[in-house]
């Protein structure tokens, strides 16, 4: 690859966005528009929780008879979703991630506990004392407000079958302690979407300037220079990708000032952008296929499409108010992968180090990379001519 | 206008060279030779197999059979030591509309690799040939068709190449703007470069090049100086030549 020749092509794809309306409307304008649309109609002011309670549980003593019962009972509630962990810190780790509004901590003792008071209701100095621990989301007023009274409730009238008077039991609950855990408005849990979503109309961009050079015969006559396809395609990788940053950077600005805040600081910011910007390529491998599908640049539109509609319904911000079957087929696309890894970092506050964001950086890497190839084979075998 | 060219050595040489579109042949067993510092017309009827044999010599299109050689490289195994020595300015007007002309040519400068103390002094110098110096801070975009094709042709000789292929160069070009080209097309081949380019108007043929082609149906039909075609077939012009050669029936397609 002749990296001159790669640059030569990335500057004249960067003087174009800002000479072309449709590029400079696509690029430029449209995430930021979108942007200020969505953080007026789901800012802070208004805003919403989250319309179900989840709930984790350990057992630090295993499935017992009584933690078994405890689970049915809180169940039995109507108002908490419950999820069993085996062990402390993946339910804490769900909770940083705001997978969970709550964790309750069944000491390892709790049967005995049960088992003992229920051998002697009346005789405290026979029971075995124990303490449950709970974990709640500061930043969810109803959680911080609910969670504690149902737990309590389940515990003393479900479990120990005790009136609610004064009588002591032997379950106590520690004082909640609260987790700073973001994501409290509809702005703050949609704003990581906007990322992915933006970035996905670079599918479309990336199809009509390929589509349009071979038009007008220019990609023709590049590559009668000792230009070669590698550095044609080269040349649009760069171009992309440091157009994919500066809309990131964009994006990020606008719904910064709308009041978004990331959570993580400068790891986070940085682990954060350097996934959008490895998704570019994504987009871009999608263009190049477009390309070599389409016929002509007006083609390319609807064809890109094809590529574009799926990710931006199942794999951003719009996922969340999906069916579960729909938000499971979102799994498959690279663009859920970004959406969820912005949000566990920048609104949920987890380390950057955390499974689930090594996780979502793993696949959109390796994803968006097989995609880039794949979208240059086929562009090389059927798209120049 | 026409120069003596005796025992110079062969810029292109083209062995039967056949080019099949499925069932379509455009190029049939073209054999030819064209020496250099010389200015070889290749003419015929839409359709006739011009352009196809130019996009084979730039290696866009691979010949069914036959070899080509440019400036010495052998197009299919040594492409892009053939494309360093060549300069092409294609049938349709490729160029960025949203580039201004001066960067069109700028952009073809660096593809060719011209070193970058030498590419400023180029690009004004093939600007100022075609005539568009003074407007080449505006976005091709604006221009005419005219400008448009000159620019075509200032991008393919950015890089100072010793062959250059000019696909129907002057189409489009006022009378003024054709006679400038004409005049740098002869210029550049006083400099010793070769030239081969493809044209309707016989009159170009006639006033250009030292040798003509003329080709239909994919085979070369005759081949000579425009001065000895017009004595051969007692001809007033080059274009009674080509009449009497490939008949008056409208030819369709390019």
């Amino acid at each position: 690859m002749n990296l001159a020749h790669a640059l030569a092509l990335a500057k004249k794809d960067w003087k174009r966005i800002f000479r072309e309306p449709a590029f400079l409307f696509m690029i430029i304008l449209f995430p930021v528009l979108l942007t200020v649309a969505f953080g007026t109609s789901f800012g802070a002011v208004g805003g919403s929780q989250a319309s179900s309670l989840n709930l984790g549980m350990v057992a630090l003593g295993g499935n017992s008879t009584s933690s078994t019962q405890f689970y049915h009972e809180l169940q039995a509630t109507g108002v908490l979703k419950i999820v069993s962990y085996s062990d402390n810190g993946t339910a804490q780790s769900a909770l940083n991630q705001g997978r969970l509004q709550a964790v309750v901590l069944l000491p390892a003792n709790f049967d005995e506990t049960v088992q003992s008071f229920w051998a002697n209701p009346t005789q405290p100095r026979t029971w075995t004392n124990s303490t449950l621990s709970i974990y709640l989301d500061k930043g969810s007023a109803l959680t911080v407000q609910v969670i504690p009274s149902i737990v309590s409730q389940v515990l003393d009238q479900g479990i120990l079958g005790a009136k609610p008077t004064n009588q002591a039991l032997p379950i106590s609950i520690s004082a909640p302690s609260q987790v700073t855990v973001k994501g409290s408005t509809v702005f703050q849990s949609f704003a990581p979407g906007l990322f992915a979503f933006a970035s996905i109309y670079m599918i479309m961009m990336v199809a009509q300037s390929f589509t349009g050079d071979r038009e007008n015969g220019l990609l023709r006559r590049i590559l009668v220079t000792p230009t070669t396809s590698t550095d044609v395609v080269a040349g649009s990788v760069i171009s992309y990708l440091v157009i994919g940053l500066f809309q990131a950077l964009l994006v990020f600005a606008c719904v910064y000032a709308l009041g978004y805040v990331p959570a993580g600081g400068a790891p986070a910011l940085l682990v954060g952008f350097f996934i959008i910007t490895v998704f570019a390529l994504c987009n871009i491998g999608f263009g190049l296929i477009t390309a070599a599908i389409a016929k002509s640049a007006g083609a390319a539109t609807g064809i890109s499409f094809i590529f574009l509609m799926p990710q931006l319904f199942l794999g951003t911000f719009v996922g969340s108010a999906l069916s579960s079957t729909a938000q499971a087929a979102g799994r498959f696309l690279p663009a859920y992968y970004v959406t969820d890894a912005l949000t566990t970092l920048w609104t949920r506050g987890a380390a950057v180090t955390s499974t689930a964001v090594v996780t979502d950086l793993a696949v959109v890497s390796v994803s968006s990379v097989v995609i880039l190839l794949a979208g240059i084979q086929v562009f090389d075998r059927f798209g120049k001519s | 206008m026409q120069r003596e060219n005796s025992q110079a050595a062969t810029a292109i040489a083209i062995e039967g060279l056949t080019k099949d579109y499925g069932d379509v042949r455009a190029v049939d067993g073209l054999t030819l030779s064209i020496s250099e510092a010389e200015v070889f017309g290749l003419l015929g009827p839409n359709g006739s197999g011009k352009t196809t044999t130019i996009n084979c010599l730039t290696g866009i299109l691979k010949p069914t059979s036959g070899t080509l050689r440019v400036g010495g490289f052998d197009v299919r195994t040594q492409g892009l030591e053939a494309r360093r020595v060549t300069g092409v300015s294609p049938q349709e007007t490729a160029v960025y509309s949203y580039l201004t002309g001066k960067e069109n040519v700028e952009l073809f400068g660096k593809l060719y690799s011209v070193r970058k103390g030498a590419l400023e002094p180029r690009v004004n110098y093939v600007l100022e040939k075609v005539g568009l110096l003074e407007e080449s801070g505006r976005r091709v975009g604006k221009y005419s068709g005219g400008m448009k094709r000159r620019v075509s042709i200032a991008m393919a000789l950015v890089t100072d190449p010793k062959i250059v292929l000019l696909d129907e160069p002057t189409v489009g070009m006022d009378p003024q703007a054709r006679r400038s080209v004409w005049d740098f097309i002869l210029e550049l081949r006083d400099e010793g470069k070769t030239i081969v380019l493809t044209t309707h108007y016989m009159e170009e043929a006639d006033e250009l090049c030292d040798q003509v082609g003329i080709i239909d149906h994919g085979k070369l039909i005759a081949l000579g100086s425009p001065t000895d075609l017009k004595e051969k077939y007692h001809a007033r012009d080059l274009e009674d030549v080509f009449i009497q050669l490939t008949g008056r029936r409208i030819r369709e397609g390019a």
